[in-house]
């Protein structure tokens, strides 16, 4: 009774994730490597259990690498790959470049105040993210607010929506609280003293600021960068509402394959190659994670 | 850092708040217009949010989304916590890279994989698509977070407090019941709220796990967004905004009150 209980409390957890979490991604593998049919579930080798061990045989035998290879050959997905990751790398570097200063700025308040920003900062994350994307649409449209403000001030219009530019506005005002948070736990912590003690040796504050502050800030830098990043790559909500058919991510590429054009195959390989992108990034946060986790056990 | 914040510090605070919020306080502006034009003000009106409880699809959709949401939460602080203990209390055990790695994953991987994976799992299983997989899909989204927020609760709770329990006679279950979970309670209960918005909040993995008669409330406002603004979505934006706003200002309020009784020790 003593040991048996804790264990059993581990393996529910661990059970449901490997039926709900790690299954399907064989599925995922599986199907990518499958022909489309037309048929319900539409795709086809099906294995044939009755067959015994020749219908399993008959059933591996009939996988080949056909959806990868009509993925390789096919320009519009290798577009919509390099620029999924080149809209989350600008989006991620944009992001840090606002929510640097912002996060350093709340450091600096009184603490009464700094926990009333956190909270502000917070709070767009618990509203619905579907609906902070789609505020955007009414600004961004040609007779939206924004072409209105610029009206006033006499400047010409801007139809930025359905552009480039618009996804990335998207992009980067919905991750902006990831890569805050992160950034205000690593600046808040920091020693005050080690500032004094710099400007005690006579160095001014900008070199203070890029010889302490910013190095000692280096692991919120990378988490708000990588939790910025990953999700990023993979965004289908952004692409789909303010971007134009220009504006191809790969997200946005699965989505379609699979609702428009039921090819549940060729989803299923565009899918794996994202995952393939993303392990290295997602191991290198997982261990930051586990890093900071368990660092007080 | 007791400096105080410089003058271009608080401009570029301004400037980052001002973008995360001028939207959200848009949206609500908007939504009390009586003209169907979003540049054009018509004057106050409530008269979007009558239709709104008019239209029986949008209610239909919420309903369903309550319903998802309460359960799914429900199971994913179960699970959450459950996967929280064993990842701060058991130590190395074997599979314990594989457990932890699953256990963080949902939190960043695209949920366009995740949709197509759990569907994929439940057309593998024969399962129909309906509230059931949506529910599933959800609980195993959510309790991710409710891992990561009950986790760092649990690394700075004292671990001789549990201890003491056994010392006492208590088993370890009791031990649980009687000391950690009080203790971590605060934490446990944010996981639920987390995990319940998240699922409110969800359009992907629903639109991929959900069948005929599941509609959830993003994919209604999803398929009608598509067909541009409109002042009746602006509506329900609103209200869904006030209820979490209202929500976590309780939450926080709840929080104060909890400090300032709690004897010091």
């Amino acid at each position: 009774m003593k040991r048996t209980l804790p264990r059993l409390s581990a393996l529910i957890p661990y059970a449901w994730l490997l039926v709900f979490f790690a299954l399907p991604f064989l599925l995922v593998l599986r199907l990518s490597l499958s022909d489309s049919a037309l048929a319900i579930p539409p795709y086809t080798p099906r294995i044939d259990w009755g067959g015994g061990i020749d219908g399993v045989r008959a059933f591996i035998d009939a996988l080949d690498f056909d959806t990868y290879k009509a993925l390789v050959g096919d320009s519009l997905y290798f577009n919509a790959y390099i620029s999924s990751l080149r809209f989350a790398l600008e989006g991620t570097v944009l992001a840090l470049l606002v929510g640097y200063p912002m996060a350093y700025g709340m450091a600096r308040c009184k603490p009464g105040t700094r926990s009333l920003l956190l909270m502000a900062v917070i709070l767009p994350f618990w509203t619905s993210f579907l609906i902070r994307v789609y505020a955007w649409v009414g600004i961004l449209k040609p007779q939206g607010l924004l072409n209105a403000g610029l009206g006033l001030l006499g400047l010409p219009d801007a139809d930025l929506l359905y552009t480039p530019a618009a996804v990335q506005i998207g992009l980067v005002y919905s991750y902006l609280p990831f890569m805050v948070l992160p950034l205000y736990a690593a600046l808040e912590k920091q020693d005050h003293t080690l500032l004094e003690a710099a400007a005690d040796l006579g160095s001014p504050p900008w070199k203070s600021f890029w010889q302490v502050t910013f190095p000692l800030s280096i692991p919120g830098v990378i988490a708000g960068c990588l939790l910025c990043f990953i999700p990023m790559v993979g965004e289908f909500v952004i692409p789909d509402l303010l971007g134009g058919p220009g504006s191809l991510m790969i997200g946005r590429s699965i989505w379609m394959e699979f609702f428009a054009n039921r090819d549940w195959p060729f989803a299923s390989a565009v899918a794996i190659v994202l995952l393939i992108t993303l392990v290295v990034p997602i191991v290198l946060y997982q261990r930051q994670q586990v890093k900071a986790l368990e660092a007080g056990r | 850092m007791r400096r105080g914040p410089s003058p271009f510090n608080l401009v570029s605070m301004t400037v980052g708040f001002a973008f995360l919020y001028l939207p959200i306080l848009l949206l609500v502006i908007w939504s009390f217009n009586a003209s169907k034009l979003v540049t054009v003000w018509g004057g106050f009106s409530t008269k979007w949010y009558g239709t709104l409880f008019q239209n029986d699809q949008l209610m239909a959709a919420a309903w369903v989304t309550i319903r998802v949401g309460l359960i799914s939460a429900t199971l994913a602080t179960v699970l959450g916590t459950l996967a929280a203990v064993a990842l701060t209390r058991h130590g190395a055990f074997r599979g314990r890279t594989l457990f932890s790695g699953m256990s963080y994953a949902p939190l960043v991987m695209p949920e366009v994989i995740m949709g197509l994976s759990l569907l994929l799992l439940f057309v593998a299983l024969g399962i129909d698509r309906g509230i059931l997989t949506v529910t599933l899909a959800h609980t195993t989204l959510t309790m991710a977070y409710v891992t990561v927020v009950v986790q760092s609760r649990l690394a700075t709770f004292d671990r001789s407090l549990e201890e003491a329990a056994q010392d006492l006679g208590a088993t370890p279950t009791r031990a649980f019941w009687q000391v950690t979970l009080p203790n971590i309670l605060p934490a446990v209960l944010a996981g639920w709220m987390l995990a319940f918005t998240l699922s409110l909040d969800d359009l992907v993995i629903a639109s991929f796990t959900s069948g005929p008669g599941s509609t959830t409330l993003p994919m209604r406002i999803y398929s009608q967004v598509r067909l541009g603004v409109s002042p009746e979505i602006n509506a329900v934006c609103t209200l869904l905004i006030g209820a979490v706003t209202i929500g976590v200002i309780c939450w926080s309020i709840g929080m104060k009150w909890r400090e300032r009784t709690a004897t010091p020790a």
